[in-house]
C-alpha cells in the first residue's frame, strides 16, 4: 500500500492531463488493434487447419494459405472412417467417461472427509495431497509403467483407467468448496438421525453443483486430451486413444507423402468435444482454471 | 456405502463431547465420523497410494539397478549397481552423458525462451483486455484461451503444418521475400546463426571453445542456443499457454479496487507509472505463481516432443523427459530412465526453490527499505505522516 503514495511523489505536476485524455482514444485504436492482431494469431491457424482438412494434398502444400479448398474434398474424412479412427474415438470416450464418473465421486466423498468429518490422521492426509500435486507428472512416466507391468495391469483398459480415478487437484478443490458450505445443514441433517454418507448424498452434494459441474469439465478435458500416461499403460493398436493414434499418425502409419489433409482432419474431430464442452460451459472452464490455479 | 443409513438410531448424545476418539460405530457420532472418514477417503488413498507413491519407490530401486526390462525387477537376476547409472549420466564420459547433457542444455534454452515469452505474452493481453471501455471482451478472451483447453497432439499437429517447410510461416515469410528454413529438420542453433551473421566462422568455430569441454559437450556446443526446429516448438508452447495464465492475470487485475487505479490517476501518475508502481506490485503473488508454474511446466515438456520431433534433428529437441522415456522404451536402459526422471525432479524441486528465495528475498528487502525510508522522512517531518503507520 506504501508503494501507493512512493508512487504519486514524483509526479510532475497535473500538467499532461488535458493530452492524457485525448491519448486515451488512441490507446484505445493501439489497445483494440493489438487484440485483433493477435486474435488472427489465435483463430488463424484453426481456420487453416479446418480449410486443409477438405483440401486434397496437391492443393494443401500448393496453396498452404487458401482458406478455401480448390476442389473441396472430404477424402481425408472418409479415409479417416475406414481407418482405425472410430475405435480411437471410442477408447477415448470409453475412458473419459468412466475417468470422469470415478473422479468426480471419489474425489468429491474425500474432499468432504476432508473438510467436514472429524477423524485421526486428517491433517497428516491434507498434507500427504498436497504434497502428491507437487509431484511433477513426467517424472512419473517410467514408475508408472513399471508398477502396472508388476501388477500385470499393462496394455489393458483397466491400466488405462484405474490409475486416473482420483487425482489430488480434484480433491483439493471440492474441498475447498465444501468448506464454503454452512455447517447449520448439515447439522439438521444430522440430528434428524442421518449418518454421514447419507448427509454428504442427499444434504451436501446437491448444494455443490457448480463445484462438481467445474470437476466434470476439468476430469473430461484432462481425460481426453491425456497423452503421456495412454504412451506408457499400452502398447496394442487397439487400445489406441486419440491422442496416442493421432500421435502414430504423425509419423506416417497411414501410408507415405505428407498427408497433410489426413493429419489436419483427425486433429480436427479430436478437437471437436472438448470444443463443444468448451462453448457450452466457458464460465466453468474460466473458474476451473484460476481455481486449480490458487492451489500452486 | 451404507455405513450411514445403517444406524440412524445410535445418535448416543452422553458421549458426543469425546474428541473423535470412539471405538467403534456404536460410540457416538464422532466415532462414526472417524470410520467414514476413513472410508470415503479410502479410494483416492488407494489410487494415489498405488499409482504414485508405489511407483516412486519401485523406481528408486530400478534407478539403482541394472533391469533391462525382462521379468521382474525384483526377480533374481536383477543386479545392484548402487549409484552407476547417475554417474554414468552424470561423470562418466560416454554417450550416456553426452546425450543427458545435450538433453538439459535444450530443455534449459527452452526454459529461458518460454518462461519468460509466455509470461509477458499472457501479462500484455491481460492488460489490453483489461482496458475499461472495451467491447468484445468475451469474444478475445475466449480466442485467446481456446488453445489452452485443446488436446497438445492436436494442436502440435497443427503446428507441424504451419511450420512445414511449404507451410503457413514460411509463405508468409515468402510473401516479405524471406526464403524460411525447413524448421522441423534444421539442427543449427539460432546463437551459432547469431555469430555466424557476426561474421564467426561457424565451419572452423574458436579453438577456445571447441577444446574445452564441460560434461562431455564442448563449450562451443553449450552456446549453441535453442535449434530452428527447438524455436518452432517454443513458438507453439507459448502461443498455447499463455491463455491460461492471460486468465489468472485477469482475475488478479479485476481485485484490484478501481480506487486505487483513480488515486494514482488523480496523483497524476502516467500511464507507465501506473503500471509500474500501482499495477505490478499489486500483480505480485500472481506472477509469482505464473513463474513457477511456468517453470515447473517447461521443466517437463514432453508431449510436443513425442509428437513433433522425437528429439531430431541431431537431437536438438531432446529433453530429459523425453529421454527419460527413449532410454528406458526404446533402448531398455531403464535403470538410466529412471535415473534420469529422479535427476529432471531434483531440478524442479531445487529450481522452484531458488526461486522462491529470490523473489521473496527482494520482496521483503525491498519493504524493509519502504519501511527505513518512511520512517526516516517521518522523524525529519518531510514525509507524508501517514507512512508512519507501516
Amino acid at each position: 500500500m506504501t508503494t501507493t503514495t512512493t508512487a504519486a511523489r514524483p509526479a510532475p505536476a497535473a500538467a499532461p492531463k488535458r493530452p492524457g485524455r485525448r491519448r486515451g482514444g488512441l490507446g484505445r485504436v493501439a489497445g483494440y488493434t493489438v487484440l485483433v492482431v493477435f486474435a488472427l494469431v489465435y483463430i488463424y491457424p484453426f481456420l487453416i487447419q479446418l480449410a486443409t482438412s477438405f483440401k486434397t494434398e496437391a492443393d494443401s502444400t500448393a496453396h498452404p494459405l487458401a482458406l478455401w479448398p480448390d476442389p473441396v474434398t472430404t477424402a481425408a474424412f472418409s479415409r479417416l472412417a475406414e481407418a482405425d479412427y472410430p475405435r480411437w474415438f471410442l477408447n477415448s470416450f470409453v475412458v473419459a467417461v468412466v475417468v470422469t464418473a470415478g473422479r468426480v465421486f471419489f474425489d468429491s466423498l474425500a474432499g468432504y472427509a476432508l473438510a467436514r468429518l472429524r477423524f485421526r490422521g486428517r491433517g497428516a492426509l491434507f498434507a500427504a495431497v498436497i504434497a502428491v500435486m507437487a509431484v511433477p507428472g513426467v517424472v512419473l512416466l517410467i514408475p508408472k509403467f513399471l508398477v502396472l507391468n508388476q501388477f500385470g495391469m499393462y496394455d489393458s483398459y483397466s491400466g488405462m483407467i484405474v490409475p486416473l480415478l482420483a487425482d489430488a487437484a480434484g480433491v483439493f478443490i471440492m474441498k475447498q468448496f465444501f468448506e464454503s458450505v454452512p455447517v447449520s445443514v448439515e447439522e439438521a441433517a444430522r440430528i434428524d438421525g442421518a449418518g454421514p454418507f447419507r448427509i454428504f448424498w442427499s444434504v451436501v452434494l446437491p448444494m455443490a453443483r457448480p463445484a462438481l459441474i467445474t470437476l466434470t469439465i476439468l476430469s473430461f478435458q484432462g481425460s481426453w486430451n491425456e497423452l503421456p500416461h495412454f504412451i506408457v499403460s499400452r502398447q496394442s493398436p487397439e487400445l489406441n486413444t486419440l491422442t496416442t493414434g493421432v500421435a502414430s499418425l504423425v509419423s506416417g502409419q497411414l501410408g507415405s507423402g505428407n498427408q497433410y489433409p489426413l493429419k489436419l482432419a483427425a486433429a480436427l474431430l479430436m478437437t471437436v468435444p472438448v470444443a463443444l464442452v468448451f462453448f457450452v460451459f466457458q464460465r466453468h472452464f474460466v473458474r476451473g482454471g484460476t481455481e486449480g490455479a490458487v492451489k500452486g | 456405502m451404507s455405513a450411514g443409513v445403517s444406524a440412524p438410531a445410535v445418535a448416543a448424545p452422553p458421549s458426543a463431547p469425546s474428541q473423535g476418539r470412539g471405538r467403534g460405530p456404536g460410540s457416538g457420532i464422532r466415532g462414526r465420523e472417524g470410520l467414514a472418514g476413513w472410508l470415503f477417503v479410502a479410494p483416492v488413498l488407494l489410487v494415489l497410494g498405488l499409482f504414485l507413491v508405489v511407483p516412486i519407490v519401485m523406481a528408486l530401486w530400478v534407478s539403482l539397478s541394472d533391469w533391462q526390462g525382462q521379468g521382474s525387477p525384483f526377480g533374481n537376476g536383477v543386479g545392484f549397481v548402487g549409484g552407476g547409472n547417475y554417474s554414468e549420466l552424470l561423470t562418466t564420459p560416454g554417450l550416456a552423458q553426452t546425450d543427458f547433457m545435450t538433453s538439459l542444455r535444450n530443455n534449459a534454452y527452452y526454459v529461458v525462451f518460454v518462461v519468460p515469452l509466455q509470461t509477458v505474452l499472457a501479462l500484455g493481453l491481460a492488460l489490453v483486455l483489461n482496458g475499461k471501455r472495451l467491447k468484445g471482451k468475451g469474444f478475445f478472451r475466449t480466442a485467446y484461451y481456446f488453445p489452452s483447453v485443446t488436446s497438445s497432439v492436436a494442436v502440435s499437429v497443427v503446428f507441424l503444418f504451419v511450420f512445414s517447410s511449404s507451410g503457413v510461416v514460411n509463405s508468409l515469410l515468402a510473401k516479405i521475400g524471406v526464403d524460411g528454413p525447413s524448421w522441423f529438420a534444421d539442427p543449427r542453433g539460432v546463437v551459432h546463426l547469431l555469430l555466424g551473421g557476426l561474421g564467426v566462422d561457424t565451419d572452423a568455430p574458436p579453438a577456445a571453445l571447441t577444446g574445452r569441454s564441460v560434461g562431455g559437450l564442448t563449450l562451443w556446443d553449450w552456446l549453441a542456443g535453442p535449434s530452428v526446429a527447438m524455436c518452432a516448438i517454443i513458438a507453439l508452447v507459448v502461443w498455447t499457454t499463455a491463455g491460461t495464465f492471460m486468465l489468472m492475470f485477469l482475475a488478479a487485475l479485476q481485485d484490484i479496487p478501481v480506487e486505487v487505479e483513480e488515486a494514482a490517476e488523480i496523483d497524476g501518475a502516467g500511464r507507465w507509472q501506473r503500471f509500474r508502481y500501482v499495477t505490478l506490485p499489486m500483480l505480485r503473488p500472481t506472477l509469482f505463481l505464473v513463474l513457477t508454474l511456468g517453470l515447473i511446466g517447461t521443466w517437463q515438456v514432453f508431449d510436443q516432443i513425442y509428437v513433433m520431433s522425437q528429439g531430431a534433428p541431431g537431437k536438438t529437441t531432446l529433453t530429459p523427459a523425453y529421454l527419460s522415456y527413449q532410454s528406458s522404451f526404446n533402448n531398455n536402459e531403464w535403470g538410466q530412465g529412471s535415473a534420469i526422471a529422479f535427476i529432471l525432479f531434483a531440478i524442479i524441486v531445487a529450481l522452484t526453490l531458488v526461486q522462491r528465495f529470490v523473489l521473496r528475498d527482494k520482496d521483503d528487502g525491498r519493504e524493509r527499505a519502504a519501511v527505513r525510508r518512511a520512517a526516516k522522512a517521518a522523524r525529519s517531518g518531510a514525509g507524508p505522516t501517514t507512512e508512519v503507520s507501516r
